[in-house]
């Protein structure tokens, strides 16, 4: 396959980075700091012009054709089992590529400033850029086992992030965590593609990819009868890497990493991974009403769920963190409900809101002496105005307030989760919604209103963030305000440009779904666009919407900005033991540890090591043998003659009579 | 030079013997003995990249073939020859070699010489075990291998040496004594001890059956399989750095390679009953060594036991009896190589500096030694099969090949629990790397540890470097094994070799022209010999 010159350019998008990473961690000290922080903002700088350059070629392709691929070698190459490391580009993952690149570099800089004092600032931005290398890769693998490839490499990176600061040992417990339940869900992953290449297998034509997107695509009729159970397990990895019911422990706790790293890893980036898949197994999952389902009723259950969390959680970072578990939510629900596009819509307005509110948490958390805890916050408006401004945006965002970016793309999923008949999981949204502008305003109000609570020699430090770190946070906010733009719906006026950018890519999958099931099921999934519907109804969600948002933010307001005491009016007004569930996250970590982890290693050790191997196997069969002890008996004792050289001798000379005699005999 | 390439097989094989015997008589200074076997160790690894190179893939038969007659008029005959599968464990074992007598410059100090030749015996041992095609010659060879192992174990190993030493000599001996009963049956059989005229014997399925059981004994315990694994801690915790490294780099595939070249080749009827067996054993194995390893407090026997969980993987991939399974178990069998050979030698290399491998003296180790703690997490990592590195590819052949095997009962219901293993895998790897490593430096005693040495760098950096190589092109090995896999399993592999092979780049020369099950190897191999 002839690759065009834009074409290579894709691997370069992934390359660069890698470079970065490979000079950054090979010299590590020996590089000075501005050396090395250029190198690496550098690298990313460069995945982002060419990833610019890469969408523009695509968008001027005609809409039918825009796909570029790059195919640099056969990986794994046995019989029929044919995968390519190779890289391809299409809208969907235009769109990630800029996203991930462009944040990305926004948070490089930012981490100039905020790592500026650290003794391992070369082995972050070393970190930092294979994270963007693996991010890169997962993004524009043009098969399932390429994505699978930076799937594991950002839970890699993840978990050398998260436990940066080793010396803790709770960090590198956290990044132990975070590795390890990941795993379990690509455990699901991994069982996913056999079944998918096992079903496609026979019906592959020569020269095509075993797990290639587009052979997949092509060949989704023969996946049809597998798609709920491969779907599935594809969608445990997903609830791995994007944190939602059952498997969302361990992003919360992954906030023992440095803030840049929870704000591009675990906000804006990585944890969006598993909407990505899903995403682009679209022409998999609409085949499977119940695996869609299952999407739906998880993203909706994980949104609400982390949202009540968020609302008593006391570390700032820990509320952002539930924060973006229940926005992941949102992101499923969307695509539960056959809304593909607008999931991915508002994976990128949540990339950036999300990333400003974590770099921002990051500027307070610096200057506040490296304190998290919001109870001894308060008043800091003052002192940081531009944090104070940026965070004001990406808070409102988030609350989905019109017109700020946020509020496009939650009430774009809130009216597709309606209008697809999924009322139910309407209302919950609807209501997490209300709960996020509430412990948003708590945050804020704690934050940044009142007296500062902080010890004077704390209080004596605070100052405003240098300018690398204050410049990508007003870029952020910019496009925080801005970025949902690109998506007004049609309703508003809008030309709805997001999703018909996209719809090269979700349409295949509404075909496929027509040629398996007739045209009625695929109105009904997904197309809801191509039925023309009464606009009253989304102005009135809308506008019901944002009522709801700004009712969410004046509650909070009221409860925490009149009276900071009002917290402990709130525990009594919610009783004691509600408030304490939700204050100890449903005590869900704690019923894994009783439930799994506890008996798992009692079992190991007691039954499995010191009862069937050590006390069965060895004890009983073997040493048991009265054979065994005579002969352990007997050579003990001649060892114990001093005799070893002896032996060796013994055993040459023997050797070398023994083949001396078969040579000549023969 | 042709004198040289003409026996190229007998020169890689018998160099390292050669080398062994000047040391025990000749140089018996320890520096000079270090040197010697170091050069000769090296130049053996240079020899057998003239196989590497001259080795034609595509053919997938046995190739540099020495036939000499021997005893017993020709019956027994020195015979040697080499496939795509000998090429890569025997390339595997000479590659390991300098990097294992590198690692012993400063942790062997008593009877140096001594040590070293047995090293270079074991060497030997080792190759001639996967170049020999009679039957004899690779019974000799299988059994002279436990010499050396058992002294290196049983002289310079830890305080329960002997005990160590004389349990995997008899767990070895008992399993070997059944095969050579085998062996001698089909000597009868068929008038040779030649490995092809052994292939052409029909058997029923009566004797197929308790060949197989006696074969696969010795196999499984080498390997080992579970329950079989007893020997393994015992040997690992007391053995030397060394030992470790042949034992778990090369010795254990002995068993595997045993069970590809002899065992079902041999006995399609035994492998067809044995099978659901082997495999759940084998799946057994993965969960069952991967807990015990989990809550061992001894780093090295950690990693022993995680031994019985990848080497549970590779019995897993060839008995799906798919070749994507089946390359993938060979695979695996090189990356765990590199992988725990890699492991073993920086436990060896903490153990020389602190005298213990209790993970609990240890925390922190990162601050002092940051060079060796990447190091190891990249050898961790390989361990637990990320992407990128060797362990994946065996990993997710051996997984996908079992999940779509038509001959295994409940195929994929193991293939899940197996798949199970990824997820321990990465608990007990990464959990007794935070331990080790990460934390606050602890224990004074580990303050002002050196990192490693350049010499310690230099062995472990080429590990280092197939781990990466490996993982992303696997092709450099899959290329050379695929047809020796397909042709060497012909008898057992031969419906699903012939249903789909719309692909004519693989096809085999004239080797397996997918006939029936049970065809007997073409007697074209016969021809080749001189």
């Amino acid at each position: 396959m002839e690759s065009h010159a834009n074409e290579i350019l894709l691997r370069w998008i992934v390359l660069v980075p890698l470079l970065g990473a490979a000079a950054n961690g090979l010299l590590n000290r020996r590089l000075p700091k501005q050396v090395s922080g250029l190198l690496a903002c550098g690298a990313v700088g460069v995945s982002f012009a060419l990833s610019i350059v890469v969408f523009l070629r695509l968008a001027g392709m005609p809409v039918a054709e825009r796909f570029l691929s790059d195919t640099v070698t056969t990986w794994i190459g046995f019989g029929r089992l044919q995968v390519d490391l190779a890289f391809a580009l299409d809208p969907l993952n235009a769109v990630m590529a800029l996203v991930v690149t462009g944040v990305g570099f926004l948070i490089h800089v930012y981490s100039l400033g905020y790592m500026a004092h650290d003794a391992g600032f070369q082995r972050f931005f070393a970190y930092l850029n294979l994270f963007i290398f693996a991010m890169m890769t997962l993004v524009l693998g043009e098969n399932l086992l390429m994505l699978f490839v930076g799937w594991e490499g950002v839970g890699l990176c993840s978990y050398l992030l998260i436990s940066f600061w080793f010396n803790d040992e709770a960090n590198a417990a956290a990044g132990k965590k975070a590795f390890i339940v990941n795993r379990i869900g690509d455990f699901g992953f991994l069982l996913g593609m056999f079944l998918i290449g096992v079903t496609v297998l026979p019906h592959l034509g020569a020269g095509e990819g075993l797990l290639s997107f587009r052979v997949l695509q092509h060949h989704a009729g023969a996946l049809a009868p597998a798609a709920t159970a491969i779907c599935l397990l594809l969608f445990l990895g997903a609830t791995g890497k994007s944190a939602q019911i059952p498997l969302f422990i361990w992003l919360p706790d992954a906030m023992a990493g440095p803030t840049p790293v929870s704000a591009l890893i675990h906000a804006a980036t990585m944890v969006t991974a598993g909407v990505y898949m899903v995403a682009r197994m679209n022409f998999l999952f609409v085949l499977s009403p119940a695996a869609m389902n299952v999407v739906a009723i998880v993203g909706a259950a994980t949104a609400i769920f982390a949202a009540t969390i968020a609302l008593t959680q006391n570390d700032i970072k820990k509320v952002l963190a539930y924060s973006t578990v229940s926005q992941l939510g949102y992101m499923m629900l969307a695509c539960g409900v056959g809304a593909f596009a607008v999931g991915i819509f508002h994976v990128m307005t949540h990339a950036f809101f999300k990333a400003l509110l974590f770099l921002g948490s990051g500027s307070v958390i610096h200057a506040m002496s490296n304190e998290q805890d919001m109870r001894v916050m308060g008043g800091l408006r003052k002192k940081l105005p531009v944090t104070w401004w940026t965070f004001l945006v990406g808070t409102l965002a988030l609350a989905g307030i019109f017109p700020l970016a946020g509020f496009f793309s939650k009430d774009e999923i809130l009216w597709k989760a309606f209008s697809s008949g999924n009322q139910v999981l309407w209302a919950i949204g609807f209501v997490a919604a209300g709960l996020t502008a509430f412990y948003m305003m708590r945050l804020l109000v704690l934050t940044f209103f009142g007296e500062n609570r902080a010890s004077p020699e704390v209080k004596h430090h605070i100052h405003e963030s240098p300018l690398t770190m204050t410049l990508p946070l007003v870029v952020l906010a910019v496009l925080s305000l801005v970025g949902g733009w690109v998506g007004i719906p049609h309703f508003m006026g809008g030309g709805a440009h997001f999703e018909q950018w996209l719809e090269p890519v979700f349409a295949g999958g509404h075909h496929v779904v027509e040629a398996a099931h007739g045209a009625a099921d695929a109105a009904h999934g997904a197309a809801a666009d191509a039925v023309h519907h009464d606009t009253t109804m989304e102005w009135i969600l809308a506008g019901a919407s944002l009522a709801w948002g700004i009712l969410g933010l004046l509650l909070g307001w009221l409860v925490y900005a009149r009276r900071l005491g009002v917290a402990e009016g709130a525990r009594r007004l919610a009783g004691g033991f509600p408030y304490r569930l939700l204050e100890h996250k449903y005590y869900v970590d704690e019923a894994y540890e009783a439930t799994f982890i506890r008996p798992g290693y009692r079992l190991s050790k007691t039954v499995l090591w010191k009862w069937i191997d050590a006390g069965l196997i060895d004890g009983i069969l073997v040493n048991g043998s009265a054979l065994v002890v005579a002969v352990v008996g007997s050579v003990v004792r001649l060892f114990q003659n001093g005799m070893v050289r002896f032996y060796a001798w013994s055993i040459t000379v023997g050797v070398t009579v023994f083949v001396l005699y078969l040579c000549f005999s023969g | 030079m042709d004198f040289i390439t003409d026996h190229i097989l007998t020169w890689v094989t018998f160099l390292p013997l050669l080398g062994s015997l000047l040391i025990w008589t000749v140089f018996r200074r320890d520096t000079i003995a270090r040197l010697v076997a170091l050069g000769v160790a090296l130049a053996d690894f240079v020899l057998s990249l003239h196989l590497w190179f001259h080795y034609e893939p595509g053919r997938g038969d046995d190739q540099f073939i020495e036939r000499v007659p021997w005893l017993l008029n020709g019956q027994i005959s020195y015979h040697l020859g080499m496939d795509g599968i000998s090429l890569v464990l025997a390339v595997l074992t000479t590659f390991l070699g300098p990097l294992v007598i590198l690692s012993t410059w400063k942790a062997v100090k008593d009877r140096v010489p001594d040590f070293l030749g047995f090293v270079l015996f074991l060497q030997t041992a080792m190759l001639g075990t996967f170049f020999a095609r009679d039957m004899l010659l690779f019974y000799v060879f299988w059994e002279a291998m436990l010499i050396p192992m058992y002294f290196i174990i049983g002289v310079w190993g830890g305080q329960r040496r002997i005990y160590a030493a004389v349990k995997f000599f008899i767990f070895t001996m008992v399993g070997s004594v059944f095969m050579l009963v085998g062996i001698l049956y089909l000597y009868f059989q068929a008038g040779s001890m030649d490995l092809a005229d052994f292939l052409a014997v029909e058997l029923a399925r009566g004797p197929q059956l308790w060949l197989f059981a006696a074969f696969i004994l010795a196999f499984a315990i080498k390997v080992p399989v579970f329950p079989l694994h007893t020997w393994l801690p015992d040997a690992h915790v007391e053995a030397p750095t060394a030992g470790s490294v042949i034992l778990a780099g090369v010795l254990l595939k002995m068993g595997t390679y045993g069970m590809v070249r002899f065992a079902m080749p041999l006995f399609p009827e035994g492998v067809a009953a044995f099978a659901p067996l082997m495999s759940i054993l084998a799946v057994i194995g993965i969960i069952y060594g991967a807990l015990v390893a989990m809550v061992q407090p001894d780093v090295k026997k950690l990693v022993a036991y995680s031994s019985v969980s990848h080497l549970g993987f590779v019995v897993l991939g060839l008995f799906s009896l798919t070749p994507a399974g089946v390359a993938g178990g060979v695979f695996q069998m090189l990356a765990h190589g590199l992988s725990t050979g890699a492991l073993f030698l920086l436990v060896g290399v903490v153990y020389e500096r602190r005298h213990t491998r209790e993970i609990a003296e240890f925390g922190g180790l990162a601050h002092e030694m940051p060079a060796y703690a990447t190091v190891f997490m990249i050898a961790t990592l390989a361990s637990i099969g990320l992407p990128g590195l060797a362990g994946f590819v065996g990993e997710f052949m051996i997984l996908f090949g079992t999940f779509g095997s038509e001959t295994l009962p409940h195929a994929r219901l193991l293939t899940v629990l197996a798949a199970t293993g990824v997820v321990l895998g990465a608990i007990y790897m990464l959990w007794m790397y935070q331990r080790v490593f990460l934390g606050k430096l602890s224990n004074e005693k580990n303050k002002g540890l050196g990192d490693l040495s350049l010499r310690e760098f230099v062995v472990l950096v080429p590990l280092v470097v197939f781990m990466f190589w490996l993982g992303v092109r696997p092709g450099l090995v899959l290329d050379k094994i695929e047809a020796s896999i397909e042709r060497t399993l012909a008898p057992v592999m031969a419906p699903a070799v012939d249903n789909h092979a719309p692909q004519g780049s693989h096809a085999l020369g004239d080797g397996a022209d997918g006939g029936p099950v049970f065809v007997v190897r073409d007697p074209e191999k016969d021809g080749m010999n001189q």
